[in-house]
């Protein structure tokens, strides 16, 4: 098996360049690749679009670069839980694309699956359908997307083996297999990463060919923005 | 007297039936899952990539890897799975969940939804909102009748940003539950205890349509 494994994530992410497009695993700040975000804080990259559901909260996930202005442009489907955020879209600074979410989720799914575009009916009618070519299918309208493909994709997994194969864990996978396979260059950074031979292929979730770089992740936060429990 | 938020998910639970798979929206679509009866089976779709909605965790129980579409920290029934984004939009978009419910801030009367974008308002973004209402089969809106300045938001036109088009079906606000009748028009189906036909017509800026005597919700 081709082992993948670097140290950590600074080693993983030193050759982001400028201006590269990034792909971050994660729904709001489940699943996030943390420490591959500690690494790019490191690096101090600049100009980078980033396609993540999301855009973290003001003091964590890809908040923290915002704060630093790493960030070029957001393609996301749901913004605006932190405050910089905010301040950097009405000033101009930061650049936005809003995705519906199913779209996004199928556009990055596409662009590592081979698929140059496809119709979907999501945001038919709508602003998110300016510009774009349509088509009647079957009595109803749809709208053409692209697929998406990134430079570099950060995703973050459970547990990991020494060939890069993947498990999640929770409502944690969310965006990660796809971005996984969407990216020029993956990087997995895992809870737990064991040699090639001790997952179980029958419950491997993403596959080890979608991934070139792995590491073992330390110091996991895992931060929850809506904390509810019963009595 | 007009509903309080409690009262709509108590009258959109009526609605739901047992072996359906359902998707609740954020606010008070995400109350009406207290209230479904015990001996209807139903499954609850979050799509960040579940079925099977739990209720809240325990203190003991929370898990950070455990969320639903609302970032809340929630638990998983027997039966439950887990998958992820392109696989939950799969099931949406292939019309595969049976009942979605959200919330709107204007519904044109033949069945346009505006929730996602207030001009000149910080743009929060879509979410997976547009996904829901182009592909839905069945959509139930929960909202006020009317908006905090009084103001309508059962129109002729949606004013704001559109979500979706011709996509809703039934809407229960704090006054009546109505439906969207093929070819335009609310069609009042029960009144809130207590409220009158001529409150609710008041209220609607939309075409209105009142067949013979309209019965009063039944809420426990």
């Amino acid at each position: 098996m081709i082992n993948k494994v670097v140290k950590n994530a600074n080693e993983a992410v030193k050759d982001v360049p400028d201006n590269a497009v990034l792909m971050l695993g994660g729904f709001g700040l489940c699943g996030i690749p943390e420490n591959s975000i500690q690494g790019l804080l490191d690096t101090k990259v600049k100009g980078l679009t980033c396609i993540s559901n999301n855009a973290g909260v003001d003091d964590f996930g890809i908040g923290l670069l915002l704060k630093t202005h790493q960030v070029k442009k957001m393609i996301s489907s749901y913004v605006g839980e932190n405050a910089e955020f905010e301040r950097q879209l009405l000033s101009g600074e930061l650049d936005v694309e809003l995705i519906p979410q199913g779209t996004l989720a199928e556009r990055v799914r596409a662009g590592g699956a081979g698929i140059p575009a496809f119709y979907t009916p999501a945001g038919f009618g709508t602003e998110v359908a300016e510009g774009k070519e349509t088509r009647e299918f079957d009595g109803k309208m749809y709208l053409l997307e692209k697929g998406l493909v990134a430079d570099f994709a950060l995703v973050k997994a459970w547990k990991g083996d020494t060939a890069g194969n993947l498990i999640f864990k929770g409502t944690a996978r969310n965006f990660n297999p796809m971005m996984a396979a969407a990216g020029k260059i993956t990087i997995a950074e895992v809870e737990e990463l064991v040699p090639a031979g001790e997952l179980n292929p029958n419950e491997i979730h993403t596959p080890g060919i979608y991934v070139q770089r792995i590491f073992e992740g330390k110091n996991y936060e895992k931060r929850i923005e809506q904390r509810t429990v019963r009595s | 007297m007009a509903l309080d938020k409690i009262g709509i998910a108590k009258r959109i639970a009526q609605e739901v039936q047992d072996g359906m798979y359902i998707n609740l929206g954020i606010g008070i679509p995400t109350l009406v899952a207290n209230y479904i009866p015990d001996a209807l089976d139903v499954v609850l779709q979050s799509e960040n990539g579940l079925l099977g909605i739990g209720q809240f965790p325990t203190e003991d129980e929370v898990d950070a890897d455990l969320i639903n579409a609302g970032k809340q920290t929630i638990t998983m029934r027997d039966g439950s799975v887990l998958f992820d984004s392109s696989e939950s939009f799969a099931m949406i978009r292939g019309g595969h969940v049976d009942l979605t419910i959200l919330g709107a801030m204007e519904v044109s009367e033949n069945g346009d939804i505006s929730n996602w974008k207030i001009p000149g308002k910080m743009v929060k973004g879509m979410g997976g909102a547009m996904d829901l209402v182009a592909s839905a089969k069945n959509i139930i809106v929960a909202m006020q009748h009317t908006s905090r300045s009084g103001e309508s938001k059962l129109l002729k036109e949606c004013s704001l940003p559109i979500t979706g088009l011709q996509c809703v079906r039934k809407i229960v606000t704090n006054l009546a539950v109505l439906e969207v009748q093929d070819g335009g028009g609310f069609k009042l189906l029960e009144r809130a205890p207590g409220v009158s036909v001529d409150e609710i017509k008041e209220a609607t800026a939309g075409k209105l349509i009142v067949e013979g005597d309209v019965a009063e919700m039944k809420i426990d």
